[in-house]
């Protein structure tokens, strides 16, 4: 925990680097950072208001690691692990799975990556029986196809599974 | 401005058919999002605003539309608030962060055989406090708003800087991580195109995905759907184990009797607290009930009941987290500054939907405005009813599998995240930012202020732009000015509150505060 306090605050810090440089400092065709000034009669530049937000969440970030010298905060005094081993099965049996529904979206579309999903869960993590995750794995795309591309004409992404939707388009749309 | 008429056009209004069921279908969802160990009324409000644009598009006028999205999504608030206690007292584990302090007495109820009284007690001490606070509200609502009608933007600035600044004082969590998040969630607000002078900023990596600013519920449902999902999936370990519940129709009568006997102290504690506590931006329900709760064991004859299964004990935290949702309404209808994270996530509905949150609205928009109201006398009665007659379901439904709930939630915050931008780019940003704030709250980062912030952050930049603009650039315009300097000292206070009590600790030879 101790270590990824620290580690977690230099993080946070480059991010906030980086998001100070974004915020104008890399535009120097109207003399260098002019974004980031406060221009006489017009006000404060666009990217004024961003960089010195991110410059404060630089000193929270430092602020963080003089805590962290001083042993100030509960996560730096504390020797428990970061994540234990539960944790990091967790996120390869759950946290993973979603990374990996969002990549198929592009493939097999929202709802045959909800199908994918669903059934892996209810039925391989969840150890539920075979009717039961075929059930939700089956009808929750239903459900959400009549409530989102029918009802709302939110056009839910469909990937390569798309010819197959053709024939509902002419019923219901 | 004589406000009963037009409260009982807006009770008459909530009470159409067409609202009314949107109100039931809110408070159930409500009372079962609240039930949902890992889901509170944010989760449910932020994962479900992409569904209200169907509520708004099928009312012929687009008032009514709005109107009705807003109900509705009142509604699962409110529903919320009473839902938590039902895990609180059955499971033993809040079924929301709100309904915590209800674990401390409403659980040893329960162990001791009296699920019964603690569930009832719940209810009826969530009505009071509900009836109380809708009363406040109603007074304290248009004459508020009307003052605020001369504010401009030093005064919204300053107000801006007042919600945050209860964040660090009040928040209780570590202060540079909770400064962290709020700027995180500002800088997010800025992604995209400037408002004043049209430049793009932001742009990371020149991913053109960013031009169009980042969507207010790309975060919320990141962090309140993926990554509180995680969350509670890390923290319960999946092992839950529940007390049953017998209703019958004489006990619940039996138990309402006890309760106003026994816990009408907590309840009148929790409800006036709550309202007053619910109003400050950033304190909403959940300091509110846990106040309640100290100060209704402060102010016992028998405080050594307290935590034993008192029934003060529960009525307190109960009626407090409802009138504490109520109060928390106040400021985001009034001024447009949200009090908590659901009703930031309400704000950045009102905008979605085409309102301009503020004072204005109270003068612009009545025909929004007033049936919101009524239908909160509506909601909290039918939340009672609903609550007591459905006890029984619910305990059914919370023997729900996590397994079967988690992969429905998740796979509705990814829907829901697409369905809010319709771009991809925002559902892998949602993912990162689910999975950064599973991260980041292991490590004690506050999360809700970024929420907040990202809602306030267009309305924070202008102003504060504006200001600087009539000023010439001289921050004292903020402190000089006869409304604005004094909401900006009470923010420099506040901010300021945790060095005081450090070296107040000091000075007493106590090197830990009590938290």
């Amino acid at each position: 925990m101790r270590i990824a306090e620290l580690v977690m605050a230099l993080i946070l810090g480059v991010m906030s680097v980086y998001i100070m440089w974004k915020s104008g400092l890399s535009q120097w065709e109207e003399g260098w950072g002019a974004p980031v000034r406060y221009i006489e009669g017009e006000g404060p530049g666009s990217g004024w208001w961003p960089f010195y937000l991110a410059g404060a969440m630089l000193l929270c970030c430092v602020w963080v690691i003089v805590n962290w010298v001083r042993r100030a905060s509960p996560p730096s005094r504390s020797d428990a692990v970061y994540l234990d081993r539960f944790g990091v099965m967790m996120l390869l049996k759950v946290g993973l799975p979603v990374v990996g529904f969002v990549f198929l979206i592009e493939y097999v579309g929202m709802y045959g990556a909800m199908m994918l999903f669903l059934f892996y869960y209810v039925w391989i993590l969840g150890r539920h029986r075979l009717g039961l995750a075929l059930a939700i794995a089956l009808g929750a795309p239903v459900v959400t196809f009549f409530f989102f591309d029918v009802a709302m004409r939110i056009v839910l992404p469909k990937g390569y599974l798309e010819p197959l939707f053709i024939p509902l388009y002419d019923i219901f749309l | 401005m004589d406000v009963l008429p037009l409260l009982f056009d807006g009770i008459a209004t909530a009470l159409s058919p067409a609202i009314l069921g949107l109100t039931f279908l809110g408070v159930v969802i409500g009372l079962f999002v609240g039930a949902m160990p890992g889901l509170g009324s944010v989760n449910g409000v932020a994962i479900l605003l992409p569904a209200t644009f169907l509520i708004q598009q099928s009312f012929s006028d687009p008032n009514d539309g709005t109107a009705a999205a807003m109900i509705f999504l009142a509604a699962i608030y409110y529903g919320a608030m009473y839902g938590g206690a039902i895990s609180s007292i059955t499971l033993g584990i809040p079924g929301a962060s709100t309904a915590v302090a209800t674990t401390f007495d409403g659980r040893p109820l329960a162990l001791r055989g009296d699920a019964n009284q603690a569930l009832v007690t719940a209810a009826i001490a969530s009505f009071v406090g509900g009836s109380i606070a809708n009363i406040f509200f109603t007074g304290f609502a248009p004459p508020l708003a009307s003052v605020a009608l001369s504010f401009g933007p030093p005064e919204i600035f300053a107000l801006m800087l007042l919600a945050f600044a209860t964040f660090v004082g009040l928040g209780g969590d570590d202060i540079p991580k909770t400064i962290f998040s709020i700027c995180f969630g500002l800088t997010m607000a800025a992604v995209g195109f400037d408002q004043i002078s049209g430049e793009p900023r932001l742009i990371f990596f020149d991913v053109i995905g960013f031009m169009h600013g980042i969507n207010f519920l790309v975060l919320a449902i990141g962090v309140y759907g993926i990554g509180e999902m995680l969350w509670t999936i890390y923290t319960t370990r999946e092992k839950i184990t529940m007390t049953d519940a017998q209703i019958s129709f004489a006990g619940v009568m039996r138990a309402t009797g006890r309760t106003f006997t026994r816990g009408w102290k907590g309840m009148s504690i929790g409800s006036g607290l709550g309202f007053f506590v619910g109003i400050l931006p950033a304190a909403g329900a959940t300091p509110g009930s846990l106040m309640s709760y100290g100060i209704a064991k402060m102010t016992a004859s028998k405080p050594e009941e307290f935590g034993k299964g008192a029934i003060d004990g529960v009525a307190a935290p109960e009626a407090a987290n409802n009138s504490a949702s109520t109060g928390a309404m106040l400021p985001m209808l009034t001024l447009g500054i949200p009090g908590s994270p659901t009703t930031a996530v309400l704000l950045g509905g009102m905008v979605i939907w085409g309102l301009t949150p503020g004072p204005r609205l109270f003068t612009d928009q009545p025909e929004f405005v007033w049936p919101l109201i009524g239908s909160f006398y509506v909601a909290n009665l039918i939340s009672l009813i609903v609550n007591l007659a459905f006890i029984p379901l619910f305990l059914w439904m919370l023997r729900m599998p996590f397994t079967i709930l988690a992969p429905i939630i998740f796979t509705l915050s990814i829907v829901g995240g697409f369905a809010a931008t319709q771009d991809m780019h925002d559902v892998w940003l949602m993912v990162f930012f689910g999975l950064g704030a599973f991260f980041l709250r292991i490590l004690d980062y506050p999360l809700a202020p970024a929420v907040l912030a990202i809602v306030l952050g267009p309305i924070a930049e202008p102003t504060l732009r504006q200001s600087l603009l009539l000023s010439d650039g001289d921050p004292m315009i903020f402190v000089e000015r006869p409304i604005a300097g004094p909401i900006t000292i009470i923010a420099i206070i506040l901010i300021l509150l945790p060095v005081f009590k450090f070296f107040w600790a000091r000075r007493h030879g106590k090197t830990e505060t009590a938290s």
